[in-house]
């Protein structure tokens, strides 16, 4: 059994896993994340990524974050799921962070975690340990309702398997979070404004024909655009993407992303996006590689990206 | 919002939820049927027993009965007030009755009920009961010339109409009888002769005198007619008899319920009852029926004789030979609506303890308690029985329920990616037991109200399918199901019915809401 793990002394490895959180706990508390101010220098940052390097020696090169320049930044995520007195780590150490106005893909093999990543960046399941800042606040640690009012505002979530529900049509769909936003009498009052938002951005993804079918008689395409359309109604800063083109034909595929494109460039949208295809990560502006229950190592495209100071 | 519209929506696409609902709504409705026919029942029997009885009364065991009525009539009116809206003086006593019947005399045993006619009517709808249009309005204890209920075949012709005739009939049977007497008295007078002329010749026998002695022969010679009662002109003393002692009811060949009457008004019946001596002797009188008395409630209709209660006090010895006042064995006390029964028995029994006067006060409830307890307690187990089933049903609502929980999953994992609360899931699923429990009890409610309205129609319809009777009127003495629907009773099951469909989704809403959205997005 030791001659097997110690092949690869990150995949349960039970002896140096629980220090890995420890490790990154040390290092939350060096850097207060949360007051990081827009003005201070980098070099701060990046002794804290070089501490950190060293600290996780199997970890790759993490790239300083800064509030003001990402949106959602997460240090230290650890996460194992619990059956009974067995435990599953998935995630052993995750940092991450994606940029303002960028599209960031996540790869890794099956069940290397990403999605499991992306719920704990979408407030959907609390981390074990680490912490997740969302435009300079920490958001896995709020009470349950805060959170809730997290996805409706701030968020737009969607599936490989689009997850639309099957009793509305596909305006109703769309004005869900909307509905779940207002009040009964708040959306009556703004109902028409709403409606008229919902039908530009189904309008937008181009099935205004189609407002009054049930998901069933569409197409995953479709179904597709109709998540991207509901995921946008509250007008959200973050777009998180678990491998939306993942049950999708090639070319299907290339226009959805096509859409987040345009939409992340006129509008300025925020995207992280899970993937598998190879293609699509590297048509991304920073591309984060999951393995091992950590982040392997930041493309080169990524360090193409940053800005020539550093 | 939202939530209102996906419960709308649950309730549009799975009908098949509303087949756990249509057990609460045959809840609902059996519910209403039964409670509405148990309550038509009871309602109109206390109905009435009540218009029968009056609502106390004062009665005595003893042979000799109260002898001065009046004075505990001024004692009762003194004691209870302006509450008191009528009294009267009543004799009842246990009697037999006998009547010929195709040559056969037939004897039954009755309760006789000696009634002032000025007051009775005070204390009892007891004249309602009865099938002359004009006893309806007054009873006189006179024979009716005719017009006895008309409806009934069976009592045509009746009265004078029917009297007369059989009188007729009955005196010309008697004419040849005398006829054959006037043979005897020419025969007798030929021995007269004989025997004066042997008493000249010598010698008084008496011997032959007695021997010639015998009551048709001293009507024969005497020289002043005895006055002989004539049935075609004249009556006896009217008696009202329940219409059970008068009666037979059967069903005819084509199953018809219908009345045979082997009684009817005109005819003479012989009334045995015991004299107030003691120790009592039994006394006769003939007595002519004047008409019949039909409560609908049978244990009366086939027990009650009415006459005048005069007639009772003088044949029984019960007046006082100084003063003429007769005495009487119970009083009634008819009370103003509204009045505290209870109150004014109690007030009553205070004013005549038992151990001073020998009188027993009742409130009519107190004599018919047992009966009326039974319909209440009857109706109490059916509604536990049926809310019971209800339950039951609502077990299966929440079976329902968790089912459509756990096929929602998915959805529910996306609504809480879309920022809904946990609150906000369960209402979801709360408002669809509330909206299927509405439309259940709905259903229900009116199903149960088209039941009870074609009730009679109803059971035609499962007498003609079963062949077998559902509501037999010469059992119950009504010809129809007597249904009473109270508002508050339905308000009161439809309230339940919404309580448990709510009560059923408590749980499986609960188990909604705490779903983690991660696994709930991950169900497959
Ligand atoms: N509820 C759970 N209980 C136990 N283990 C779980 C649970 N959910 C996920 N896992 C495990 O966590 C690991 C990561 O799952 P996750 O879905 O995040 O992987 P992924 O990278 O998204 O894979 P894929 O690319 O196939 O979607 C997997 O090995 C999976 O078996
Ligand atoms: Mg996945």
């Amino acid at each position: 059994m030791n001659s097997t793990t110690s092949n690869n002394p990150t995949i349960g490895d039970s002896a140096t896993f629980p220090q890995a959180p420890h490790v990154l706990h040390a290092r939350t508390r060096v850097t207060p994340w949360r007051v990081v101010h827009p003005d201070e220098p980098l070099g701060s940052d990046r002794t804290d990524a070089l501490d950190s390097e060293t600290a996780v020696s199997t970890a790759g090169p993490i790239r300083a974050s800064d509030s003001s320049r990402d949106l959602i930044i997460a240090s230290g995520l650890t996460k194992a799921y619990r059956r009974h007195k067995t435990a599953v780590p998935v995630l052993k150490g995750v940092d991450f962070a994606a940029e303002r106005g960028k599209i960031t893909a996540i790869i890794g093999q099956s069940g290397s975690g990403k999605s499991t990543l992306l719920h704990l960046l979408g407030t959907l399941d609390r981390p074990d340990s680490g912490e997740i800042i969302f435009d300079g606040a920490r958001i896995d640690s709020l009470p349950t309702r805060q959170q809730d009012r997290f996805r409706n505002r701030q968020l737009g979530m969607i599936f490989q398997f689009y997850h639309l529900l099957p009793e509305l049509t596909l305006l109703e769909n769309v004005l869900t979070p909307a509905m779940i936003s207002y009040g009964a009498l708040q959306y009556w009052r703004n109902g028409r404004e709403i409606r008229e938002r919902a039908k530009h951005l189904i309008e937008m993804v181009g099935l205004s024909h189609r407002m009054k079918h049930r998901p069933r008689e569409l197409s995953g395409g479709e179904m597709q655009r109709t998540a991207i359309a509901r995921a946008l109604v509250t007008n959200p800063s973050l777009l998180l993407a678990d491998e939306p083109t993942g049950n999708l034909d090639h070319e299907t595929g290339s226009s959805i992303l096509q859409l987040l494109r345009q939409l992340n460039e006129e509008h300025g949208l925020t995207i992280v996006m899970v993937t598998h295809d190879e293609s699509i990560a590297n048509q991304c502006d920073a591309l984060v590689r999951l393995k091992g229950g950590k982040v392997e190592r930041l493309e080169a495209q990524y360090w193409d990206a940053l800005p020539s100071s550093i | 919002m939202y939530k209102f519209l996906l419960c709308m929506r649950y309730l549009r696409t799975r009908w098949i939820a509303l087949a756990s609902i249509v057990s609460v709504t045959l809840g609902v409705a059996t519910l209403i049927v039964v409670n509405s026919v148990m309550e038509g029942f009871s309602t109109q029997m206390q109905e009435r027993m009540h218009g029968i009885l009056s609502d106390v009364v004062l009665e005595t065991r003893s042979t000799m009965g109260i002898a001065q009525p009046g004075w505990y009539e001024e004692r009762i009116r003194a004691r209870l007030g302006d509450s008191v809206s009528g009294v009267t003086t009543v004799v009842t006593l246990p009697a037999m009755l006998t009547f010929q019947h195709n040559g056969n005399s037939h004897t039954s045993q009755i309760n006789l009920i000696g009634i002032d006619q000025k007051t009775y009517a005070s204390v009892s709808d007891f004249s309602k009961y009865l099938l002359h249009p004009e006893n309806n309005e007054r009873l006189d204890f006179v024979l009716k010339q005719s017009g006895y209920d008309p409806t009934r075949k069976h009592l045509q012709p009746s009265g004078w109409e029917y009297r007369q005739p059989l009188a007729r009939y009955r005196k010309s049977s008697v004419d040849r009888l005398l006829e054959e007497a006037k043979t005897e008295e020419k025969r007798y007078q030929e021995l007269q002769e004989k025997i004066q002329e042997q008493q000249e010749e010598g010698g008084n026998d008496t011997a032959i005198n007695s021997l010639m002695a015998g009551p048709g022969i001293k009507i024969a010679g005497s020289t002043e007619p005895i006055k002989v009662f004539d049935a075609e002109t004249e009556q006896r003393t009217g008696i009202v008899l329940g219409i059970g002692l008068g009666s037979l009811r059967r069903r005819d060949a084509e199953g018809r319920v219908d009345d045979y009457f082997f009684l009817r008004p005109g005819d003479d019946v012989q009334v045995t009852f015991p004299n107030a001596g003691t120790p009592p002797r039994g006394i006769d009188e003939s007595f002519t029926v004047v008409d019949f008395y039909e409560s609908k409630m049978s244990e009366y209709d086939s027990t009650f004789a009415f006459v005048p209660i005069e007639k009772l006090q003088h044949s029984r010895g019960m007046l006082d030979p100084r003063t003429g006042v007769g005495s009487v064995t119970s009083i009634q006390i008819k009370l103003k609506p509204g009045t505290d029964l209870n109150a004014a028995r109690d007030a009553l029994r205070d004013e005549f303890p038992p151990t001073h006067e020998f009188v027993e006060v009742r409130t009519w409830k107190d004599t018919q308690g047992p009966l009326l307890a039974a319909v209440q307690l009857e109706t109490t187990i059916l509604n536990i029985l049926l809310f019971m089933i209800i339950a039951v049903a609502g077990f299966g609502i929440l079976a329902t329920f968790f089912m459509i929980v756990v096929e929602k999953t998915r959805d529910i994992g996306v609504l809480k990616s879309l920022g809904a609360t946990g609150s906000g899931i369960a209402t979801i699923f709360l408002g669809y037991g509330v909206l299927l429990g509405t439309v259940g009890a709905g259903i229900g409610l009116v199903c149960g109200l088209i039941f009870v309205w074609k009730i009679n129609d109803i059971a035609k319809v499962i007498e003609w399918i079963t062949g077998r009777e559902v509501f037999d009127p010469t059992v119950y003495y009504f010809e129809t199901i007597p249904t009473i629907i109270h508002p508050f009773m339905l308000v009161w099951v439809s309230i339940g019915a919404v309580l448990i469909a709510v009560l059923a989704s408590v749980l499986p809403s609960i188990r909604a809401a705490r779903m983690h959205p991660v696994e709930a997005l991950r169900y497959e």
